[in-house]
């Protein structure tokens, strides 16, 4: 009884032993298979869930301008004509653009936006500034330099122009925030005017609260200059 | 005690603090004759540009923009300044920096050295992370479209807006000489919103070189000669128009 016991034990770990064998290939393979699907990002599954843009069946489909890099001249911007439906709202039809400029061009190499970057959200304001809220991705991925971070705001207000002429201003926010600079150089606290036959483009507008131009040290020993500038 | 007198000291001799008491009396109000000789006023002088602001980027735990071989900006730009700084004192040029070892400087404290200067201008030196490799690129601030300050205090968030003509000026003489030096580098200064230029009250430029991309850290560093060059020629040709916003004969 005792060496039948024995037996049995023994001829069911050398079946475990084959079977594991046979079946480790597989596995690994199946890891191997699971590793190479990209799994989205936490930006990615946020960007699926933000740009789901209502088309209305009755957009009338229109060729849009978008901005990218140029093929010609990596320092300038092109347009790039691109037949989309786009919605006569212009927060609507703002929003299809944005988010056609940040999927961006068919050579990826010619985009201005970082590819993970999304539209959070984007409003129309009554003096016709828009206010357009973008994902983290725009500040922590545009490569942190004055030429590739103007370009990167240039893109979007070139093709708001061309696309929303409601649009004559544009305030960008990152994650719902003003953030002090795109990536260290562009200033993000300004407003971009937007329509350049009203001011040269870059230009900015000088409606934010001020302070006195003390040095912070010397600020801070005139008590009269910190009232003024809190006003 | 000390503290409060040097400030007082800085608001008084820095261009942009002019107080009611300092201004101009106005034609026709109500001065009587004195009834002892008068000496006449000193014409209003000029300021000469004497100080050159060099700010290299970055720095600390900034970076900057990274290339792939480990360039780093923040490195790079403190070699430039060296290079920026010998060709600007060979001309007579007394220098500051706003950073000489890997510290890194807020914008405003950056701000607050060239501000407290008279006859200064600033510049601000970048190397970009993208753009075609060899070229080099001067930019100004835009000129607003606020109302500039006529008198008074001018607001430290608008500091350049008087300026912004200067410094227009200013970086398209760098940018030329840039041109002649660096091919496919335009011709004329671009304008960029660049945070730390705002707040700066005086001419302003920023340089960025192109790029931390470069395979070799060997092909920035045998730019820095005639970027450098190119700054202190520009510099030079720009002296004659430096007259500051409110001086006789400004026209910024």
């Amino acid at each position: 009884m005792n060496g039948n016991w024995r037996t049995w034990v023994l001829i069911g770990l050398g079946f475990a032993v084959v079977i594991a064998a046979i079946y480790f290939p597989v596995l690994r393979r199946r890891v191997k298979t699971a590793a190479k699907i990209p799994q989205p990002s936490e930006e990615q599954a946020r960007r699926e869930l933000t740009q789901a843009v209502a088309q209305s069946p009755s957009d009338p489909v229109v060729k849009a301008k978008l901005f990218w890099i140029s093929n010609e001249d990596e320092s300038a911007l092109a347009p790039v004509s691109i037949e989309l439906a786009l919605s006569k709202d212009p927060v609507l039809r703002a929003k299809q653009v944005l988010n056609t400029l940040l999927a961006g061009p068919v050579d990826s190499d010619l985009r201005t936006l970082p590819p993970d970057a999304a539209l959070l959200a984007f409003y129309l304001l009554p003096d016709k500034t828009a206010v357009a809220d973008f994902s983290e991705a725009l500040a922590t991925s545009t490569p942190s330099g004055i030429q590739s971070e103007q370009m990167a705001i240039d893109s979007i207000a070139r093709t708001l122009e061309a696309n929303v002429p409601q649009v004559k201003r544009l305030k960008i926010l990152i994650h719902g925030q003003e953030l002090d600079t795109l990536a260290g150089h562009v200033d993000l606290t300004q407003i971009f005017v937007v329509d350049s036959k009203s001011a040269p483009r870059g230009a900015i507008t000088l409606d934010l609260p001020t302070r006195l131009a003390l040095p912070p040290a010397a600020a801070a020993l005139n008590p009269n200059a910190v009232k003024e500038s809190q006003r | 005690m000390f503290l409060i007198s040097s400030a007082t000291a800085l608001l008084a001799w820095s261009p942009i603090f002019v107080s009611s008491a300092q201004a101009p009396q106005q034609p026709g109000s109500a001065i009587t004759t004195p009834p002892y000789q008068t000496i006449p006023a000193p014409a209003p002088q000029r300021t000469g540009l004497n100080i050159v602001v060099l700010d290299p980027a970055h720095g600390g735990t900034d970076p900057g923009a990274r290339g792939a071989q480990g360039i780093r900006e923040s490195d790079l730009v403190l070699d430039l300044t060296v290079q920026v700084r010998r060709a600007l004192e060979a001309q007579g040029f007394q220098v500051l920096q706003t950073r000489s070892g890997n510290e890194n400087p807020s914008f405003d404290d950056r701000s607050t050295l060239v501000n407290a200067q008279r006859g200064a201008v600033f510049v601000t030196l970048h190397i970009s992370s993208t753009g075609l490799p060899g070229t080099a690129r001067v930019y100004t601030a835009p000129e607003s479209a606020g109302t500039v300050p006529t008198g008074g205090v001018l607001s430290w968030d608008h500091a350049q807006t008087p300026y912004a003509a200067l410094s227009r000026k200013f970086g398209d003489a760098v940018q030329g000489q840039l041109a002649q030096r660096f091919k496919g580098s335009p011709n004329n200064a671009q304008i960029a919103a660049i945070r730390q230029l705002r707040t700066t009250g005086a001419p302003a430029i920023a340089v960025e070189i192109c790029s931390v991309s470069v395979q070799d850290r060997g092909d920035l560093d045998r730019m820095m000669p005639g970027v450098a060059d190119s700054i202190a020629r520009g510099l030079a040709a720009f002296r004659p128009s430096y007259v500051l916003p409110g001086e006789a004969g400004s026209h910024p």
